[in-house]
């Protein structure tokens, strides 16, 4: 079967946050069939790589299948903390897009249910 | 069965209520809570409080007040705030004395107990005792510089405020999520030392809805990360704040008042559920200790979600402390070169400023350098084209920013900068940052007992005016 490469955002949305000098993410599927593909794609090891150029700190990571989501959690990312970071984005705001960018594997036939499965959450005729 | 509604004030010190008076007039809600302070928040106040002690407070609580509380007073809506931040008293009175002006008087009650710096500042306190909460590193590394310390309160001097019978209530910092419990509490009758599971689950509940209203329009489709899909959420430039419907069961319902811009739905909601939370099987309050992991979020549809499933456990004996500490100073300039060779010009105009504060010895620890519009967001996982792309561009913005302990040294900074305009690379297109110093701080987050601050906790009505 073919697999293919895609950045998360293909499949996932996300919000990033900040408590002193950690960031969080809420990561999450669109649908039952996306949230299999990141549960066993975004693995904490996988995350600490992916920032790892830029950010090298420890990750913590939590499936909650009951929303559909991973919570996870990028030590030492904010130069000590919002108040003392001298980056533009000091509170890692858009840290969520960043994220969004890893990428991961996926069967093809996979990936495609995945964009294809009804969407969770009411989005009108979206 | 009995049920509450409570609406979101604002989200942050700065935020917009214009929304709260469509949740007002349009929601059904008999309560408003509004969160004021995010986790620096208090170092702001700080800084007003060391120029005007009457200060020291989040202020944009008065402007609120006087176009909100004529609404709220003509529907019996209360409205608890955390705007007291480090002058809890002096925000009261400054409410007060604003709307009595106006011919209105309602009561205000004050908390107050949440300042814990004494005892940070107490060298006879054993170090142990004060530990920063994820290095361990103790207090006595920053004591000489902190400048506040506070401890987040719970939901019950809100709730003995709310049984007072007060109208507004102004607290310092509490949780955020406890500006919602305590109403909730008080309006539904539970019992906030609960330790059975039916209680605690409850709690949890309670704690869960003000979680996912104290950040105003993220609760409703406001900073919906994703792509495409934010731009299906209707008319943002109208949003509503959520609200939530409370049962006495712990049921909630989070929705929004109809005819308002945003979006509650599965998405929505779920992204404010994860804000800031770590491990999400034990998300800390004061008073419930949070599993989220049997949450079940059910979306009805038309801006109407379910929650149910939040469990609880009882809280531990200490409660979270937040301080900050001087760290130095910044001072930052942003400057800008055009077409041709934009980003060569950049990079020359960086090595001159390197080399001069070499020359100069200007003290400093790091000299942080990006480029906005290419790569400030995201760092080095931003895919940043070629070197020979980058010299077409049109222009390349540069953003610099000196790290220093010594004040004077910021305060240059930007000095060095203005004499390349005639000397250095040609086509300089702007440049901001002349005088552009501030201070950093440190955030030291660790435990204290509750022992040692809930007995000075205080919750009292303020006397009418004369």
């Amino acid at each position: 079967m073919n697999r293919v490469r895609i950045p998360l955002v293909r499949i996932a949305h996300a919000r990033s946050g900040d408590k002193a000098d950690w960031v969080d993410f809420g990561l999450f599927a669109w649908n039952e069939t996306g949230y299999r593909i990141l549960e066993r794609e975004v693995t904490a090891a996988r995350v600490q790589q992916h920032f790892a150029s830029w950010l090298p700190g420890e990750v913590d990571r939590w499936p909650l299948p009951n929303i559909l989501a991973l919570k996870l959690v990028l030590k030492g990312a904010l130069q000590g903390g919002g108040a003392r970071n001298l980056r533009l984005d000091n509170l890692g705001k858009s840290m969520a897009g960043a994220l969004l960018r890893m990428e991961i594997e996926a069967s093809e036939d996979e990936l495609q249910t995945a964009l294809d499965e009804r969407r969770v959450g009411w989005w009108e005729d979206a | 069965m009995k049920s509450i509604r409570i609406g979101a004030g604002l989200g942050f010190y700065g935020d917009h209520w214009e929304p709260v008076v469509a949740s007002i007039e349009r929601g059904g809600v008999q309560f408003i809570a509004s969160d004021h302070l995010a986790e620096l928040t208090l170092a702001i106040l700080q800084k007003d409080r060391q120029r005007d002690p009457a200060l020291g407070y989040a202020r944009d609580v008065v402007p609120m007040l006087l176009r909100l509380w004529p609404l709220m007073q003509a529907r019996g809506v209360r409205f608890v705030c955390n705007a007291g931040g480090l002058n809890p008293t002096g925000a009261a009175q400054a409410v007060q004395a604003a709307l009595a002006a106006k011919g209105m008087a309602p009561r205000i009650a004050v908390v107050t107990g949440d300042d814990v710096l004494p005892r940070l500042l107490d060298t006879s306190v054993p170090d142990a005792a004060l530990a920063h909460l994820f290095t361990g590193e103790p207090v006595s590394a920053v004591r000489e510089r902190l400048v506040f310390g506070n401890a987040y309160l719970g939901a019950a001097p809100i709730v003995r405020a709310l049984d007072l019978g007060a109208e507004i209530v102004i607290t310092g910092r509490v949780a955020d999520a406890a500006l919602f419990l305590g109403p909730i509490a008080h309006h539904l009758g539970w019992d906030l030392q609960a330790t059975d599971a039916a209680g605690l689950d409850r709690l949890a509940q309670g704690l869960t809805v003000g979680h996912l209203l104290e950040c105003s329009g993220q609760g409703s489709g406001g900073n919906f990360g994703s792509q495409g899909t934010w731009k299906a959420i209707p008319d943002l430039a109208h949003i509503g704040f959520p609200i939530a419907e409370v049962w006495d069961d712990g049921t909630a319902l989070i929705t929004k008042a109809p005819g308002t811009g945003g979006r509650v739905n599965f998405d929505t909601v779920r992204q404010q559920l994860l804000y800031e939370v770590h491990d999400p099987h034990a998300y800390r309050s004061p008073d419930v200790v949070l599993d989220m992991g049997g949450i079940h979020l059910h979306d009805e549809g038309h801006d109407r979600v379910r929650l149910t499933g939040a469990r609880g456990a009882a809280p531990g004996d200490q409660l979270k402390v937040v301080a900050g500490f001087s760290d130095g100073f910044k001072a930052e300039v942003t400057w800008g070169f055009s077409w041709p060779d934009a980003w060569d010009k950049a990079q020359a105009a960086v090595a001159t400023i390197r080399t001069q504060l070499d020359e100069r010895r200007v003290p400093h620890e790091e000299l942080y350098v990006e480029y906005p519009g290419l790569n400030s967001a995201h760092g080095p996982l931003a895919p940043l084209p070629t070197p020979e792309q980058l010299n077409d561009m049109n222009e390349i913005w540069t953003r610099l920013v000196l790290r220093t302990k010594v004040k004077a040294a910021a305060d240059g900074f930007g000095r060095l900068f203005p004499w390349i305009g005639l000397s250095g690379p040609a086509y300089t297109c702007g440049f901001t940052g002349l005088h552009n110093t501030s201070e950093l701080l440190g955030i030291w987050p660790m435990l204290i007992a509750r022992a040692e601050v809930e007995p000075q906790v205080q919750v009292r009505l303020l006397e009418n005016m004369p």
